[in-house]
């Protein structure tokens, strides 16, 4: 105890005399610099380079990228990261994103749907809009976002920049429009602040450009990453972090009875295609076409992207539009029959993946034990405790 | 009735012979089993550097211990046990059990003695035999009956060797290796498989040789992959004797570079019994050969006859697999190079689209050689030979044969990884430690730089720390044991930490 106080007040002396002389120096340099309000350092996961840009580290480099896909078994490496962002673009983003004044009567934040206690998504079935609209499906998690290619369950849009633009500007949604959410901005002192030592190339006195605000909030959703699971240390060679029931529950979701890693490809569980399953909708919805619409494509009716299944355990309820309540509904659907739960007069593509695998009750019970060693949090941010619109951060 | 019968007499004498017999064989018999020989690791001839394909630049050699697995024991067991360079030797003997490894370098070599094998049974009700995910897997003389999924099936392990295998009725596929680099399968025989027996699926340079696969729906597949050399196999009575595809909807949209050569592809005419919804489903009884939106695909020396629908048939996505569309598949069969092959007695009895197609052709038969659909390119050597149909626009073909080309496989063995050390202390630095620990500001541990006054000078005291962590200061919560970390990657990131500056 004694040595280590010793340290520490010998640390604490070094610091103190640190910061003199990065006082000190800050005087004698000749024009005033604003005191920085966003955090200089990269979020856990990335590296600052030399470019001040936050660019992905994690234990998955260190193999060989030897498809594009990012899919493969447990060594295997990931699909291309968005990365490259500064800290400053990140944290700007991160109060951006907590923030409701985003939304036309400011009362919807991101975070109202993507909420970080709940595995970035809301609990809900189907997802809750201003004026209490009820959406037609549910909420994706956003760990990992950053390696998606596709966004949306159909999806639609290719970019984070675009996704982020549906529910911004839905009139279901959060029912703002370009415009409103620019002059809102704009009207924010704080924000005008933190927009100049974010974008640091533009003119300070500059307004705010609705590209600046896509791009802060791509930047923090691009940083959310969940790769420290109980499966990635297994993965990475540590035999010991399964148990033999989680153990014989990789077994199955990867052979070829199951399927499911054939769809939710390791590292990210999800090989990032589409796919036709045809679950139940709940009680009262029609079928919901999926990726049909976007892409008028009537071989994509009731197709939707395979999603991620890290931190699936925090994300009930599964599915589209949340039929069902636990994985272990969720996992009972895929043995239940081919088509089982198309509706009548429906013609769906189903995926050929999607059979009839007879899976017993025990290797059922043994999937959801394996789903739930995909949980990692490890990496979640802050929710920040004050917000420039004044606001109380909504989640 | 005291004096015994003769025929009691003469049933005795049977018995006691018998019983000697059993007798002599058990004590005498004993084949001695000390001469089981090394399995033979995968042989690199610098190909491309010279022609003298006898000359093997490198091969691997065992350099871990010998395991030796015996009836009642199980495989499994052996390999939580084996360490990289390992050899688990199977002795004959019925085995169900589900075998996976996530291990580098092992090496699983059944011993055959007098004829019996070491047995996989799934009985019906386990999924797989053997699942892989690690490199350099070796599998040999093994026999594998009645699973559920797969007889083997690999998940991303390259340098892999699978081979004299006898595979019966394991499910959906028989040897399947998935999302592998550099990989040899040699030997087996296999059949009663209900899709493909031997399926190559999103691979790259892997030779499938001399192989007999018969009586299942697909013989040999060659899916999304790219740079395959199929020579000198059996393919008999299968639905669809060998095949090179694209399936659409999978994330890798490619299959080019492939070679069928000298094989025996014959009497391809099974019933069809795949799965529905399978992509082999739509394969019609008595197709030979059949080529799928593939690229550069070259056909040579095969003797291909008594196939009931077609010889060969090369079709596009639209018109091989209607019913699926993706859009970042590119559907065309390109460049497919038809060289001498001996073809004849095809096409007896047509069957679908190919039969409907071929009457309006006021023909009965179906073709050698079918084309239909998009595709540019193609050239075959000698068109006079065969009955074709759809081959208007083949030219002739740029060359004669591939004898410069003995082998897909990779120069050198794939390299397991592509870090170095400090690189690996890096992305454990901020793949993991970086949670909690950050140069210049508290998070959930101490700084960075209290860790390096604490250490200063000491990796070990910090791997040390990392494997058992005492909880030093009481303002900081105790770090969670971070032994999950490989011994490399612990040092690693020590060093990486102490060397760091802010």
């Amino acid at each position: 105890m004694k040595k280590n106080s010793i340290i520490k007040s010998s640390l604490y002396g070094v610091t103190l005399f640190l910061m003199l002389l990065v006082l000190y120096s800050g005087k004698v340099s000749s024009s005033y610099t604003p005191i920085p309000l966003l955090n200089c350092n990269c979020p856990p996961g990335f590296k600052l380079n030399t470019d001040n840009k936050c660019i992905s580290k994690n234990l998955y480099n260190q193999y060989a990228v030897r498809n594009n896909a990012g899919v493969g078994g447990l060594k295997s490496a990931l699909p291309e990261i968005r990365d490259g962002f500064t800290p400053q673009e990140i944290d700007l983003g991160r109060y951006l994103f907590f923030d409701p004044v985003l939304s036309a009567d400011q009362t919807i934040s991101c975070a109202t749907c993507h909420d970080p206690n709940k595995g970035f998504s809301d609990g809900l079935a189907v997802s809750q809009g201003i004026d209490k609209h009820k959406l037609k499906r549910g909420a994706p998690t956003l760990w990992n976002v950053g390696y998606l290619k596709k966004l949306f369950w159909d999806g639609r849009a290719l970019t984070l920049e675009e996704q982020m633009q549906g529910p911004l500007f839905s009139e279901e949604e959060m029912g703002n429009t370009p415009e409103n959410l620019i002059k809102t901005i704009n009207d924010i002192e704080n924000y005008r602040k933190l927009f100049a030592e974010a974008f640091v190339d533009r003119n300070k006195n500059a307004p705010i450009e609705l590209n600046e605000i896509l791009k802060a909030i791509t930047a923090f959703q691009s940083s959310l990453v969940s790769l420290n699971s109980k499966y990635d240390q297994y993965a990475h060679g540590f035999h010991g972090a399964l148990n033999q029931n989680e153990i014989e529950g990789l077994n199955v979701f990867r052979s070829f009875v199951a399927r499911c890693a054939e769809c939710h490809t390791p590292p990210l569980f999800t090989n990032q295609q589409f796919a036709v399953i045809g679950t139940p909708e709940p009680d009262g919805l029609p079928l919901d076409p999926g990726a049909e619409v976007p892409f008028n494509d009537k071989t994509l009716r009731g197709a939707f992207k395979v999603p991620s299944l890290r931190n699936i355990e925090k994300t009930a309820p599964y599915m589209h539009s949340g039929k069902f309540e636990t994985l272990r509904e969720t996992v009972q659907f895929y043995t239940d029959g081919r088509g089982h739960a198309v509706p009548e007069g429906e013609d769906l593509l189903i995926h050929w993946h999607i059979w009839e695998p007879n899976l017993t009750d025990y290797e059922l019970d043994r999937l959801v034990d394996f789903l739930g060693t995909l949980t990692d949090e490890s990496f979640t941010p802050k929710v920040p405790a004050q917000l420039p619109s004044g606001l109380k951060a909504s989640i | 009735m005291k004096k015994k019968s003769p025929l009691l007499k003469i049933l005795g004498s049977i018995v006691l012979l018998a019983a000697g017999i059993f007798l002599g064989k058990t004590f005498f018999g004993q084949k001695s089993v000390d001469t089981v020989p090394m399995p033979s690791t995968i042989k690199y001839r610098n190909v491309g550097l010279t022609k003298d394909t006898t000359r093997v630049a490198s091969n691997q050699g065992f350099n871990g211990k010998i395991i030796e697995v015996k009836e009642g024991a199980s495989i499994q067991e052996a390999v939580k046990e084996a360490n990289p360079g390992d050899l688990i030797r199977v002795y004959p003997g019925n085995y169900s059990e589900n075998v996976y490894i996530d291990k580098d370098d092992i090496s699983l070599q059944g011993v055959v003695i007098n004829g019996e094998w070491p047995t996989l049974d799934g009985k019906k009700e386990i999924n797989d035999a053997f699942l892989y995910s690690g490199n350099g897997i070796l599998i040999e003389n093994f026999k594998i009956i009645n699973y559920k999924g797969n007889g083997v099936m690999g998940q991303a392990g390259n340098n892999f060797v699978i081979r004299n295998n006898w595979i019966i009725d394991t499910g959906v596929y028989g040897i399947f290796p998935q999302y592998g680099i550099n990989g040899l399968i040699e030997h087996n025989v296999l059949s009663e498989i209900e899709d493909a027996a031997i399926y190559v699926g999103m691979c790259d340079n892997v030779d499938v040789l001399h192989n007999e696969v018969f009586d299942n729906v697909a013989g040999i597949e060659i899916e999304n992959s790219r740079h395959c050399l199929v020579e000198n196999n059996y393919a008999h009575d299968n639905t669809g004797g060998l095949l090179a595809f694209i399936t659409p909807g999978l994330p890798i949209k490619t299959t080019f570079d492939v070679i069928f050569r000298n094989n025996f592809v014959v009497n391809n005419n099974h019933e069809n019994f795949g799965a529905p919804g399978s992509t082999v489903a739509g394969v019609p009884a008595g197709t030979g050969i059949l080529i799928m939106a593939a690229d550069d695909v070259i056909i040579e020396n095969n003797i291909i006859t008594g196939n009931n629908n077609t010889g060969i048939t090369i079709v596009d996505l639209a018109t091989g697999a209607p019913r699926a569309n993706d859009p970042s598949s590119e559907g065309n069969p390109d460049r497919v190079v038809i060289l001498d092959n001996i073809m004849f007695d095809n096409g007896n009895d047509p069957t679908g689209e190919i039969k409907t197609i071929m009457l309006t052709q006021m023909d009965s038969k179906g073709p050698d050689i079918f084309a239909f659909g998009g595709g540019t390119g193609s050239t075959i050597r000698d068109k006079n030979r065969y009955r074709t149909f759809g081959l208007d626009g083949y030219g002739t073909a740029q060359i004669s044969d591939t004898k410069d080309i003995p082998t897909m496989m990779t120069p050198s063995p794939v390299p397991p990884r592509s870090v170095s050390k400090e690189e690996l202390g890096e992305l454990t630095y901020y793949g993991v430690c970086a949670g909690c620990h950050a140069f210049g500001t508290r998070l959930i541990g101490p700084p960075t730089e209290i860790l390096q006054a604490i250490h200063h000078n000491n990796p070990q005291g910090m791997v040390d720390y990392i494997n058992n962590p005492k909880n030093l200061r009481e303002e900081y919560p105790e770090m969670p044991p971070q032994d999950y970390l490989s011994d490399e990657a612990k040092m690693a990131v020590a060093e990486y930490i102490l060397a760091l500056k802010e």
